[in-house]
Protein backbone atom coordinates (compact mmCIF):
# COMPACT_ATOMS: atom_id res chain seq x y z
CA UNK A 1 0.00 0.00 0.00
CA UNK A 2 1.26 3.45 -0.66
CA UNK A 3 -0.08 6.89 -0.42
CA UNK A 4 2.12 8.30 -2.98
CA UNK A 5 1.00 7.97 -6.61
CA UNK A 6 2.81 5.28 -8.44
CA UNK A 7 3.25 4.42 -12.26
CA UNK A 8 1.93 1.27 -13.41
CA UNK A 9 3.96 1.37 -16.13
CA UNK A 10 7.02 1.21 -14.26
CA UNK A 11 5.90 -1.36 -11.63
CA UNK A 12 5.04 -3.52 -15.00
CA UNK A 13 8.12 -3.37 -16.49
CA UNK A 14 10.10 -4.16 -13.55
CA UNK A 15 7.40 -7.01 -12.81
CA UNK A 16 8.49 -8.72 -16.04
CA UNK A 17 12.15 -7.89 -15.99
CA UNK A 18 14.34 -11.09 -15.36
CA UNK A 19 12.24 -13.89 -16.00
CA UNK A 20 12.97 -16.85 -17.94
CA UNK A 21 10.10 -19.41 -16.83
CA UNK A 22 7.18 -17.06 -17.42
CA UNK A 23 5.29 -17.48 -20.55
CA UNK A 24 2.84 -14.61 -19.42
CA UNK A 25 2.12 -11.54 -17.26
CA UNK A 26 -1.36 -10.41 -17.60
CA UNK A 27 -1.99 -6.66 -15.51
CA UNK A 28 -4.71 -4.19 -14.58
CA UNK A 29 -4.82 -0.51 -13.77
CA UNK A 30 -7.41 0.81 -11.70
CA UNK A 31 -7.79 4.60 -12.44
CA UNK A 32 -9.82 7.36 -10.19
CA UNK A 33 -12.36 8.57 -12.64
CA UNK A 34 -13.99 12.11 -12.81
CA UNK A 35 -17.59 10.77 -13.76
CA UNK A 36 -18.26 13.77 -15.86
CA UNK A 37 -17.08 16.55 -12.98
CA UNK A 38 -18.65 14.77 -10.50
CA UNK A 39 -16.12 13.75 -8.53
CA UNK A 40 -12.96 15.64 -7.79
CA UNK A 41 -11.44 13.58 -5.43
CA UNK A 42 -11.56 10.06 -3.95
CA UNK A 43 -10.35 8.99 -0.72
CA UNK A 44 -8.87 5.36 0.05
CA UNK A 45 -8.96 4.29 3.86
CA UNK A 46 -7.58 1.16 4.84
CA UNK A 47 -6.97 -0.59 8.45
CA UNK A 48 -3.12 -1.22 8.61
CA UNK A 49 -1.72 -4.58 9.24
CA UNK A 50 -4.96 -6.06 8.90
CA UNK A 51 -5.69 -4.69 5.17
CA UNK A 52 -2.18 -6.22 4.09
CA UNK A 53 -2.96 -9.21 5.82
CA UNK A 54 -6.12 -10.14 4.24
CA UNK A 55 -4.90 -9.36 0.78
CA UNK A 56 -2.11 -11.69 1.60
CA UNK A 57 -4.15 -14.14 2.01
CA UNK A 58 -6.03 -13.82 -1.28
CA UNK A 59 -2.99 -13.41 -2.88
CA UNK A 60 -1.89 -16.96 -1.57
CA UNK A 61 -5.30 -18.05 -2.56
CA UNK A 62 -4.61 -16.69 -6.14
CA UNK A 63 -1.43 -18.60 -6.56
CA UNK A 64 -3.07 -21.85 -5.41
CA UNK A 65 -5.55 -21.85 -7.60
CA UNK A 66 -4.31 -20.82 -10.32
CA UNK A 67 -0.70 -21.81 -10.29
CA UNK A 68 0.58 -18.49 -10.63
CA UNK A 69 4.60 -17.95 -10.49
CA UNK A 70 4.32 -14.75 -8.67
CA UNK A 71 2.10 -11.72 -8.22
CA UNK A 72 2.33 -7.87 -7.26
CA UNK A 73 -0.19 -5.94 -5.66
CA UNK A 74 -0.11 -2.21 -5.24
CA UNK A 75 -2.97 -0.37 -3.56
CA UNK A 76 -2.93 3.44 -3.21
CA UNK A 77 -4.62 4.78 0.21
CA UNK A 78 -5.48 8.82 0.81
CA UNK A 79 -6.95 11.07 -1.53
CA UNK A 80 -6.70 10.19 -4.91
CA UNK A 81 -7.36 12.84 -7.98
CA UNK A 82 -9.20 11.75 -11.17
CA UNK A 83 -6.78 10.08 -13.21
CA UNK A 84 -4.55 8.57 -11.14
CA UNK A 85 -3.78 5.15 -10.34
CA UNK A 86 -5.78 3.51 -7.44
CA UNK A 87 -4.80 0.08 -7.89
CA UNK A 88 -2.21 -2.68 -10.20
CA UNK A 89 -2.60 -5.87 -10.27
CA UNK A 90 0.01 -7.74 -11.65
CA UNK A 91 0.00 -11.67 -11.93
CA UNK A 92 2.34 -14.45 -13.55
CA UNK A 93 2.08 -17.39 -14.64
CA UNK A 94 4.07 -20.03 -17.58
CA UNK A 95 0.58 -19.78 -19.52
CA UNK A 96 -1.72 -16.82 -20.55
CA UNK A 97 -4.95 -17.95 -18.89
CA UNK A 98 -3.90 -18.44 -15.57
CA UNK A 99 -2.31 -15.12 -15.76
CA UNK A 100 -5.87 -13.34 -17.04
CA UNK A 101 -8.05 -15.30 -14.61
CA UNK A 102 -5.97 -14.70 -11.54
CA UNK A 103 -5.61 -11.03 -12.42
CA UNK A 104 -9.26 -11.13 -12.81
CA UNK A 105 -10.41 -12.87 -9.55
CA UNK A 106 -7.66 -10.70 -7.33
CA UNK A 107 -9.36 -7.74 -8.91
CA UNK A 108 -13.07 -8.64 -8.31
CA UNK A 109 -12.09 -9.81 -4.78
CA UNK A 110 -10.10 -6.26 -4.29
CA UNK A 111 -13.43 -4.49 -5.42
CA UNK A 112 -15.71 -5.92 -2.83
CA UNK A 113 -14.01 -8.23 -0.07
CA UNK A 114 -10.59 -6.54 0.96
CA UNK A 115 -10.72 -4.25 3.70
CA UNK A 116 -10.42 -0.25 2.11
CA UNK A 117 -13.23 2.04 2.53
CA UNK A 118 -14.02 4.40 -0.60
CA UNK A 119 -15.24 8.18 -0.14
CA UNK A 120 -15.99 10.04 -3.13
CA UNK A 121 -16.42 14.02 -2.94
CA UNK A 122 -17.90 16.40 -5.26
CA UNK A 123 -19.77 19.48 -5.97
CA UNK A 124 -22.27 17.52 -4.26
CA UNK A 125 -20.57 16.49 -0.70
CA UNK A 126 -18.79 13.48 -0.28
CA UNK A 127 -20.55 9.83 0.22
CA UNK A 128 -19.43 6.31 0.57
CA UNK A 129 -19.03 4.01 -1.90
CA UNK A 130 -20.29 0.55 -1.41
CA UNK A 131 -20.10 -2.60 -3.71
CA UNK A 132 -22.26 -2.69 -6.54
CA UNK A 133 -25.06 -5.92 -7.16
CA UNK A 134 -22.36 -5.86 -10.13
CA UNK A 135 -19.43 -6.02 -8.12
CA UNK A 136 -21.18 -8.69 -6.01
CA UNK A 137 -22.02 -10.58 -9.33
CA UNK A 138 -18.62 -10.27 -10.52
CA UNK A 139 -17.02 -11.99 -7.45
CA UNK A 140 -19.79 -14.59 -7.06
CA UNK A 141 -18.53 -16.08 -10.74
CA UNK A 142 -15.24 -17.56 -8.62
CA UNK A 143 -17.73 -19.09 -6.16
CA UNK A 144 -19.95 -21.29 -8.40
CA UNK A 145 -16.49 -22.85 -10.17
CA UNK B 1 -11.88 1.05 19.48
CA UNK B 2 -11.50 1.51 15.91
CA UNK B 3 -14.10 2.53 13.37
CA UNK B 4 -13.94 2.83 9.42
CA UNK B 5 -15.57 4.44 6.67
CA UNK B 6 -18.81 5.84 7.15
CA UNK B 7 -19.34 4.82 10.36
CA UNK B 8 -16.39 6.89 11.61
CA UNK B 9 -18.07 10.07 9.97
CA UNK B 10 -21.72 8.69 12.59
CA UNK B 11 -19.40 8.74 15.89
CA UNK B 12 -17.12 11.61 14.83
CA UNK B 13 -14.02 9.80 15.85
CA UNK B 14 -12.13 7.22 14.40
CA UNK B 15 -10.16 5.78 17.38
CA UNK B 16 -10.72 5.47 21.34
CA UNK B 17 -10.06 3.93 24.35
CA UNK B 18 -12.83 2.56 26.07
CA UNK B 19 -13.02 0.00 29.33
CA UNK B 20 -15.22 -3.03 28.74
CA UNK B 21 -15.08 -6.80 29.39
CA UNK B 22 -16.04 -7.84 26.48
CA UNK B 23 -17.93 -7.13 22.77
CA UNK B 24 -21.79 -7.22 24.67
CA UNK B 25 -19.83 -4.63 27.53
CA UNK B 26 -18.53 -2.47 24.78
CA UNK B 27 -21.46 -2.27 22.31
CA UNK B 28 -24.26 -2.07 25.90
CA UNK B 29 -21.31 1.16 27.03
CA UNK B 30 -22.10 2.21 23.50
CA UNK B 31 -25.72 2.39 23.18
CA UNK B 32 -25.66 4.28 26.43
CA UNK B 33 -23.72 7.05 25.25
CA UNK B 34 -24.57 7.38 21.60
CA UNK B 35 -27.70 5.16 20.15
CA UNK B 36 -27.11 6.44 16.70
CA UNK B 37 -23.93 5.14 17.08
CA UNK B 38 -24.91 1.87 18.53
CA UNK B 39 -27.29 1.54 15.79
CA UNK B 40 -25.43 1.98 12.53
CA UNK B 41 -22.90 -0.99 14.50
CA UNK B 42 -25.76 -3.34 14.30
CA UNK B 43 -26.13 -2.95 10.71
CA UNK B 44 -25.87 -7.00 9.38
CA UNK B 45 -23.40 -5.54 7.27
CA UNK B 46 -21.08 -4.38 9.53
CA UNK B 47 -18.37 -7.01 10.64
CA UNK B 48 -16.47 -6.85 13.49
CA UNK B 49 -12.95 -8.10 14.03
CA UNK B 50 -10.77 -8.68 17.74
CA UNK B 51 -7.07 -7.95 17.59
CA UNK B 52 -7.15 -7.89 13.77
CA UNK B 53 -9.28 -11.68 13.36
CA UNK B 54 -13.01 -11.44 12.09
CA UNK B 55 -15.41 -12.13 14.78
CA UNK B 56 -19.01 -13.31 14.78
CA UNK B 57 -20.27 -13.49 18.33
CA UNK B 58 -19.70 -12.28 21.91
CA UNK B 59 -16.02 -12.39 23.27
CA UNK B 60 -14.41 -11.12 26.01
CA UNK B 61 -11.76 -8.76 25.42
CA UNK B 62 -8.37 -7.99 27.50
CA UNK B 63 -6.34 -5.20 28.46
CA UNK B 64 -5.14 -3.71 25.15
CA UNK B 65 -7.83 -5.34 22.75
CA UNK B 66 -8.15 -3.73 19.56
CA UNK B 67 -11.75 -3.64 18.56
CA UNK B 68 -12.40 -2.49 14.77
CA UNK B 69 -15.73 -1.89 12.84
CA UNK B 70 -15.78 -2.39 9.62
CA UNK B 71 -18.55 -1.15 7.47
CA UNK B 72 -19.30 -2.88 3.67
CA UNK B 73 -15.82 -2.69 2.32
CA UNK B 74 -14.78 -1.12 -1.47
CA UNK B 75 -11.48 -1.69 -2.79
CA UNK B 76 -9.73 -0.57 -6.35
Amino acid sequence: MTQAPFDPGLALGEFCRDRRETGAVASFTGLARAEAGQTTLLELEAYPGFTEREIGRHEAAAVARFGLQDVLIIHRTGPIPPGEAIVFVATAAPHRRAAFEGCDFLMDYLKSRAPFWKKETGPDGARWIEPTDRDRDDLARWETQ
Amino acid sequence: MLLFGRLADVAGWRERDIPASSLADLRGRIAAEDPTLFEALQAPAVRTAVDQEMVTLDVSLQPGSEVAFLPPMSGG
